[in-house]
């Protein structure tokens, strides 16, 4: 089992649910983040250019069982990143190890749970 | 001189200016009573347009949320420049082009009224102002139509196209002393403060550009829920309020008619409300912020066109009756799956309608002897359902036909509907490079 941690674009949000949905990956949690990284972004305010220095990102968590690794990480790679080439601030993906999982209502434990 | 005895000299001059009745050039005495009243409906109509904002802006997704609530702020900015160009001549001047509209050159820049003071007693500029907010809340509410997917540039030319080709005819037509529907009938049609040229208006137009620009992406499928009703709510009171405005005002006076007005205002409001969270409760189980505030819309824009004519049995049963049919209608979108995002339609739309038809009932007796000896003899509660139908009719099918023309005309040109790029990243980061919440976020 993995933690999969992405760090997106706020404006992605959208395509990314969807091509996740459309792999079936379904079971997501979603937070309103801060932070910085490589990129710069300008922000107008009042008529001048700022740079914020966090900027609003997104941050998503899904839990995966082995096989769905590959799936999840390359639907976040293509559907995150801004045109074809990429730009300085799409983001990162977290790829951490689980281990363990469980659901609350049943108890159950493991692969099953997630 | 001293200091005091400067001070006693201005105050005495004061006194004696303001005690003396202020005159128009033509010599027509200001009612300052009036004045003040209508300085005041003034101010509280334009009260609407921020009302407007919060309430459509609660209930959009949070990446829409600034570019929803521009929507009506940008009104206050475009509309009420058109306004002073050519608004006020074309909805207040004579007859011209057949009854089309109207027009009278000194309007233009309001430069002929800089000092005429109207048969009512208010100064010129006064009665254009409160007649310009409407001019901006018009199209305002069209906006909540097609929420969430209209690029800002598209929108803009839009509504001052529609502005200028659909409500000041409409407007001239209903309210100018020479319009069509103002002279239809014993009467005149019956449209107290825009049962027809607001809500009408703006719902059917609503209707047919969310129709014809299609719905959100995603829609029905995805659930876009409100990203704030606390500020939805504050909207709803602000519209509320902002309405005494709108309908007491309409009376032009400030006496028995704006006091009629009042009331059955309030008390329509106030039984749409009621009624609403009454169906909701019966319906779904529960009684709903977003169903009070919406009934407060349903019974205000009923009682609209009927403010001047009904009493508070009449405002009752309006109210009610307008959060009966508009519920419906809202349930019947639903089912068929057209994207009326905000209701536009189904609040402004149908609750105008409805207002404007079942007034006829509730009219009062004095109202309806006036009539009767306008007519020449008698006149039938039938008879004005007839002028109000054909009012109707001709509201629904020129708002919808110029519509469709305009929305076509503005996609084509300049592009209305958002690309789904922008759609998905919302139209505050993508017209406005902002975004509403940024707050919430340390940055």
């Amino acid at each position: 089992m993995k933690l999969i941690t992405a760090i997106i674009r706020e404006n992605k949000l959208d395509q990314v649910r969807e091509a996740l949905i459309e792999a079936e990956i379904t079971r997501i949690t979603v937070s309103r983040v801060s932070g910085h990284g490589q990129q710069i972004r300008e922000e107008i305010y009042r008529g001048n250019r700022v740079i914020p220095n966090l900027i609003p990102k997104i941050r998503l968590e899904i839990a995966v069982n082995d096989t769905f690794v590959d799936v999840t990480v390359n639907t976040i790679i293509k559907s995150a990143r801004s045109n074809s080439q990429g730009e300085v601030g799409d983001g990162k993906i977290f790829i951490t190890p689980l281990e363990d999982c469980i659901r609350i209502r049943t108890g159950e434990r493991g692969g099953t749970a997630i | 001189m001293s200091v005091k005895k400067r001070f006693f000299l201005i105050a005495g001059l004061l006194a004696v200016f303001s005690a003396l009745p202020a005159f128009g050039s033509d010599g027509t005495p200001i009612d300052t009573g009036i004045t003040a009243w209508m300085l005041t409906s003034t101010t509280l109509v334009l009260l609407m347009v921020p009302g407007l904002a919060m309430f459509y802006g609660g209930l959009v997704r949070s990446k829409n949320v600034l570019g929803t609530m521009m929507h009506s702020f940008v009104a206050m900015g475009i509309m009420a420049v058109l306004w002073v160009l050519i608004g006020y001549a074309m909805s207040f001047g004579s007859n011209v082009m057949g009854g089309w509209f109207g027009w009278n050159k000194d309007y233009f820049l309001l430069r002929g009224i800089d000092e005429t003071i109207t048969s009512s007693g208010i100064p010129e500029y006064v009665f254009s102002m409160f007649q310009g907010k409407f001019a901006i809340i018009t199209p305002a509410l069209i906006a909540g139509a097609f929420a969430e997917r209209i690029s800002f540039k598209g929108y803009i030319a839009f509504i001052a196209l529609w502005g200028i080709l659909v409500y000041n005819p409409l407007c001239h037509w209903v309210w100018a002393k020479d319009g069509f529907l103002f002279n239809m009938g014993a009467m005149g049609a019956i449209d107290f403060a825009g049962g027809t040229v607001v809500h009408i208006a703006s719902g059917v137009s609503g209707l047919v550009a969310a129709l014809y620009l299609g719905s959100r992406r995603g829609h029905p499928k995805t659930a876009a829920a409100p990203n704030n009703l606390v500020m939805t709510m504050i909207g709803a009171g602000l519209l509320w309020v902002g309405w005494f405005g709108f309908n007491a005002g309409s009376s032009v006076s400030s006496g028995l008619l704006t006091a009629q007005a009042l009331t059955a205002t309030q008390v329509a409001a106030a039984a749409g409300a009621m009624g609403w969270i009454l169906i909701e409760s019966i319906h779904q189980g529960k009684a709903t912020a977003l169903g009070f505030a919406s009934g407060i819309l349903a019974g205000l824009v009923a009682v609209t066109p009927a403010a001047g004519v009904v009493q508070p049995w009449g405002a009752l049963l309006l109210g009610f009756g307008a959060a009966l049919v508009c519920y419906m209608a809202i349930a019947a979108k639903n089912k068929l799956g057209f994207d009326d995002s905000l209701d536009a339609f189904g609040i402004h739309g149908i609750g105008g309608i409805t207002g404007s038809l079942l007034l006829v009932f509730f009219i009062r007796k004095s109202w309806m002897q006036a009539a009767a000896e306008a007519a020449g003899g008698s006149w039938s509660v039938w008879q004005q359902l007839g002028v109000q139908l054909a009012a109707v009719g001709i509201a629904i099918a020129y708002a919808a036909v110029l519509t469709l023309i305009l929305v076509w005309i503005v996609n084509k040109v300049i592009g209305l509907r958002a690309s789904t790029e922008a759609e998905m990243q919302g139209l505050d980061h993508t017209y406005h490079g902002e975004q509403g919440y940024g707050m919430l976020n340390p940055r």
